[in-house]
């Protein structure tokens, strides 16, 4: 270990004041982090790193004696993935450390150059090791959060809601693609074997764009439904949609189609044997009936 | 030989199939119910594949066959009971039996067969099942 960090030791105040001076010149996320924060999380790394036993090689990070300071800086960058930082900002925050550091290199070596050279080249290769361990770590807090978010939108997106006795309804949202429609067909035939019903509303209100991909996807999740002896209407086209469809050539003649979702619902009642009709103001039955129950 | 058995329902005829369909077995029902529809003059067929866990483009190719040639002979078919499994997989292989008309179960079929048959001016002969 350099000589270096026998000073850092001693003068942990002046190095975590040059450090955060070089954190506060690169950085323009005041609105994510306050200064304290900062402050608390720059002594906290200071702390792991003068923590280490003098001896320990600086050539090396795998080795035990920085597990705790590495342990440290990836949980900081993980919860900086999540606060919404940029990979360089979190980077910055480690290579600001380079200067205090170079600072007391010259302080202690000034006369001797190769000595200086020699001390500064170590500690900007360990500085540059810690920084590319706090991106890696960065990178992967990151990729948890987009894991995560792709199962929570997965099981979000197939919910199957009865409006009925005898017709349920999927309203799909956001854009179908193979994995989905997937699970979407099996949730929906499920559903429509659990309740048997006779009637299946698909709802694309949610659904952004329709190619010829999500067509396919559609007209095979309505087919599968129509074997099972389910009849499926399409509702909650939008009139770019119909467009799109149109101009794309993609053939829905043998799919029963409406533009809103109350129109389908009112299909499958009808055809179900079901008609709505209004109660008369004068009996009011129903407001009645629900105060003696 | 494994046969699968074709019950008489007045008018119509009842097909439950129990059991993994193979491809021979496939071929004999499609010669007994043919057989049986032109035998008893049916005029609806109701194929029960609600316990069918396994399908293959055959079997596939075999229901729409058999629900062809007995629109040949006059009786219509109806299948019930498919497993979602079984629908995918047909789908996927790119089967959407175009002419095979289905049911969620064997109730709703049979109400269909009835509904067509009134349709037609046949239900009499059901209804006086005595005969």
């Amino acid at each position: 270990m350099a000589k270096v960090f026998d000073v850092v030791r001693k003068k942990q105040d002046v190095v975590l004041d040059g450090w955060l001076q070089g954190i506060k010149g690169g950085i323009r996320r005041r609105d994510l982090i306050d200064e304290r924060e900062l402050k608390s999380q720059a002594s906290e790394v200071l702390s792991a790193l003068c923590a280490a036993p003098p001896d320990a090689s600086l050539e090396d990070l795998n080795i035990a004696a920085w597990q705790p300071l590495k342990d440290l800086l990836a949980s900081l960058s993980a919860s900086r993935a999540v606060q919404g930082f940029t990979p360089s900002e979190t980077a910055l925050f480690v290579l600001s450390l380079k200067a205090p550091l170079f600072s007391i290199a010259r302080d202690q070596k000034g006369e001797n150059a190769d000595q200086l050279y020699a001390e500064i080249t170590a500690i900007d290769d360990f500085v540059d090791k810690l920084a590319l361990h706090t991106t890696d770590s960065f990178i992967h807090g990151r990729d948890q959060v987009i894991v995560r978010q792709q199962e929570e939108m997965l099981e979000l997106s197939t919910p199957v809601v009865t409006l009925w006795d005898g017709i349920v309804a999927l309203p799909l949202i956001g854009t179908l693609d193979s994995a989905r429609t997937q699970v979407v067909m099996e949730s929906l035939l499920q559903a429509i074997v659990q309740t048997n019903s006779r009637f299946a509303i698909i709802d694309i209100t949610g659904v952004p764009t329709v190619d010829t991909l999500v067509a396919q996807h559609l007209l095979k999740t309505i087919t599968a439904a129509r074997l099972m002896g389910a009849e499926c209407i399409l509702s909650g086209i939008r009139p770019q949609i119909a467009q799109t469809i149109v101009h794309l050539g993609i053939n829905l003649e043998d799919v029963i189609t409406k533009a809103k979702l109350s129109d389908a619902f009112k299909l499958a009642l009808e055809r179900s044997g079901r008609t709505v009709t209004r109660v008369a103001k004068g009996s009011a039955s129903v407001l009645s009936g629900a105060r003696e129950l | 030989m494994e046969r699968i058995p074709i019950l008489r329902m007045g008018n119509f005829l009842l097909v439950t199939i129990q059991v993994d369909m193979h491809d021979k077995l496939a071929l004999t029902l499609q010669d007994d119910l043919t057989a049986k529809i032109a035998d008893v003059g049916a005029k609806g067929v109701l194929i029960d594949i609600s316990s069918l866990e396994i399908v293959d483009s055959f079997i596939g190719r075999t229901l729409a066959n058999i629900a062809s040639m007995a629109r040949v002979l006059d009786a219509q078919t109806v299948v019930v009971g498919m497993q979602p499994a079984v629908a995918i997989t047909l789908v996927e292989l790119g089967m959407s039996l175009p002419g095979i008309r289905t049911a969620l179960n064997v109730e709703s079929g049979m109400q269909y067969l009835h509904e067509t048959a009134r349709a037609y001016g046949d239900s009499e002969d059901y209804d006086g099942d005595s005969e």
